[in-house]
């Protein structure tokens, strides 16, 4: 390859080389600068849903047991208004050949680029999904090079994406461990260049499309159990990929009334290509600092539009602390004899408040585990912060502050969740999109796409724009 | 570095390497200062296809995909360094009050 390696010259050739590695020509979808056929890209590859469950049951992924959580849930009733604590299930995606619901993901899209003929997968990124991605290659005979930011400038690495280095060369991966910064894309793309690989980027069709098997199968298996859907399922929100894959799978298990509510741990104040600020956090995954971004620009990622879109499926959005995040996990393994990861366990510590309020005949899903290793669990990660200058404490979860103090509960009581307002994030998205366009005047069809696409209406998008000094069609 | 003992590493040994991907200067503007003041660096293991080399050499490597690629060697066989941590009291509290809790609640006590 004779190209021209500088920084501008492999960004300027981003669009070529990302059709090029994903076999999709997004083009064929474009509407206008703002709206696109999301349900038409989303079917381009033409998977259904029993194909995508034939071909995940052929490398062994999914239908994981549904756990009832029964002396989480005692607990929970014991501190819940009369007649108030709903029954808590958590689906163990921990049993997924690489221990993450993310084997959902890399399984349709490494089946994909194998059946296309590609020779090898690129994927750049410190969570499961790497071990996922090259769990999936070593199944179907491909190459996979994992892309993944480990270190700060002083070569000290977050204890969690070291040990998915070191699962990824386990599975036999080349991997490239980075330091802090955005250039993540810039190597992703430099290296399909060299490699003529497959982006097994996480927002392409067939990433979200292997999520809703996920989804699919919770419904169905509450049904066979309790003879109804649940009522609310917990899902841990960073770059959407995982609400919008469930949420689709429950729709269509005809699961339609669940309430489907995202979480995230709070990271906020911390900024994520910051060197300093990279080792002052304890989660890499399912914190705010994803989850905001992408729910007000789902577009900001490695192709050019993505399907992974969260505030189209997302009733509700709340945050929890890194303390009542390991203080679950703690719960978890105590309680219901289940070590798991604490990154997954984000929507269980959002469940603990949540289940309060529902009636204790309803149901609740907290809707993955993941595995659990040295580097990822609370012990090595609360004894990183400390080395780190975080101070680790016992207290009221309300003095948490993201980088400076984790606060592990007194009472599970003091656990709680912090709901996002959804309007507000729809307000910031239409923003985002019309700053990101460029756009000067939407017309009709793009105020019905971001009605759509945020899950509001078309006068609350009107109304909106207009707040924005932004003139609409009459 | 410099201080290092020198090690020899042979052909065939599995090794990792050390790159500079971008300099300060190449990096993009739209960073944090504390990230753009320092190099974009990365590692990378593989086994060692020049005959000999010592720390600090510019070296090839074969992944473990099999391609082949050049870099400054760093280390032999680096060890994996990521670990269990200390026992954390904080929460090992958390989780024995719980269970007493569950246990006292199923006595009929008032919590």
């Amino acid at each position: 390859m004779k190209n021209d390696v500088s920084y501008p010259s492999v960004m300027s050739r981003k669009n070529e080389t990302l059709r090029r590695s994903v076999g999709i020509d997004y083009q064929e979808f474009e509407i206008s600068p703002i709206a696109f056929d999301y349900e038409g890209l989303m079917n381009c590859c033409g998977y259904s849903l029993p194909d995508v469950q034939k071909i995940q049951t052929e490398t062994g992924v999914g239908n994981t047991p549904l756990v009832e959580l029964k002396n989480i849930t005692e607990l929970v009733r014991s501190i819940s208004a009369p007649g108030k604590g709903g029954c808590i299930f958590i689906k163990d995606e921990k049993a997924c050949p690489s221990g993450s619901f993310k084997d959902r993901r890399a399984s349709l899209s490494v089946y994909h680029a194998a059946r296309l003929g590609y020779k090898g997968v690129v994927a750049a990124t410190s969570g499961n999904y790497g071990a996922a991605v090259a769990s999936q290659a070593a199944k179907y005979g491909l190459k996979a090079i994992i892309l993944q930011e480990v270190y700060d400038s002083h070569k000290v690495g977050q204890p969690e994406i070291l040990e998915k280095t070191r699962a990824c060369e386990a599975y036999g991966a080349e991997v490239w461990q980075l330091t802090v910064g955005p250039e993540l894309f810039y190597i992703m793309l430099r290296i399909l260049e060299e490699t003529g690989f497959f982006s097994t980027s996480l927002y392409i069709p067939t990433s979200v499309l292997g999520i809703e098997t996920l989804g699919y199968e919770l419904a169905q298996q509450v049904m066979e159990r309790e003879g109804r859907f649940p009522d609310m399922v917990v899902i841990a929100h960073a770059g959407g990929g995982n609400v919008t894959g469930t949420a689709r799978g429950l729709q269509k298990a005809g699961s339609r009334k669940t309430m489907v509510v995202g979480a995230s741990v709070d990271l906020r104040g911390l900024h994520m290509a910051s060197d300093y600020d990279f080792n002052r956090k304890s989660f890499t995954t399912a914190h705010s600092g994803f989850g905001m971004p992408f729910l007000t620009w789902p577009d900001r990622t490695d192709v050019p539009r993505n399907v992974a879109r969260g505030l189209r499926y997302l009733d509700r959005y709340v945050l929890v602390s890194q303390g009542e995040v390991f203080y679950a996990t703690e719960l978890l393994a105590k309680l219901e004899g289940l070590e798991r990861g604490p990154a997954g366990n984000t929507s269980l510590a959002a469940a603990i408040p949540l289940a309060q309020e529902l009636d204790r005949d309803q149901l609740l899903v907290v809707q993955e585990t993941e595995y659990t290793a040295a580097g990822k669990l609370p012990s090595s990660q609360l004894t990183f912060a400390e080395e780190n200058g975080v101070e680790v404490r016992r207290g009221d979860p309300k003095d948490n502050v993201p980088g400076r103090v984790i606060v592990i509960p007194e009472r599970v009581e003091q656990i709680r969740v912090e709901d996002f307002d959804l309007d507000e994030i729809r307000r910031s998205y239409v923003r985002r999109t019309i700053e990101t366009t460029g756009v000067p005047q939407p017309k009709e069809e793009d105020i019905l796409f971001m009605a759509e696409d945020s899950r509001s209406s078309v006068e609350f998008i009107r109304k909106t724009l207009s707040s924005l000094d932004i003139e609409t069609p009459a | 570095m410099s201080k290092e003992p020198v090690k020899n590493a042979f052909r065939g040994d599995l090794v990792q390497v050390h790159k500079v991907i971008l300099t300060p200067e190449q990096r993009p503007e739209d960073i944090p200062a504390c990230t753009k003041s320092v190099p974009y660096e990365a590692w990378i293991k593989g086994f060692l296809l020049d005959d000999e080399a010592r720390i600090g050499d510019t070296v090839r490597i074969e992944t473990f995909i099999g391609r082949q690629l050049a870099g400054t060697l760093v280390e032999v066989n680096p060890m994996y360094t990521h670990h269990f941590g200390k026992p954390q009291p904080a929460l090992l509290s958390a989780g024995m009050e719980a269970k007493k809790r569950i246990k006292r609640g199923r006595a009929g006590h008032e919590e």
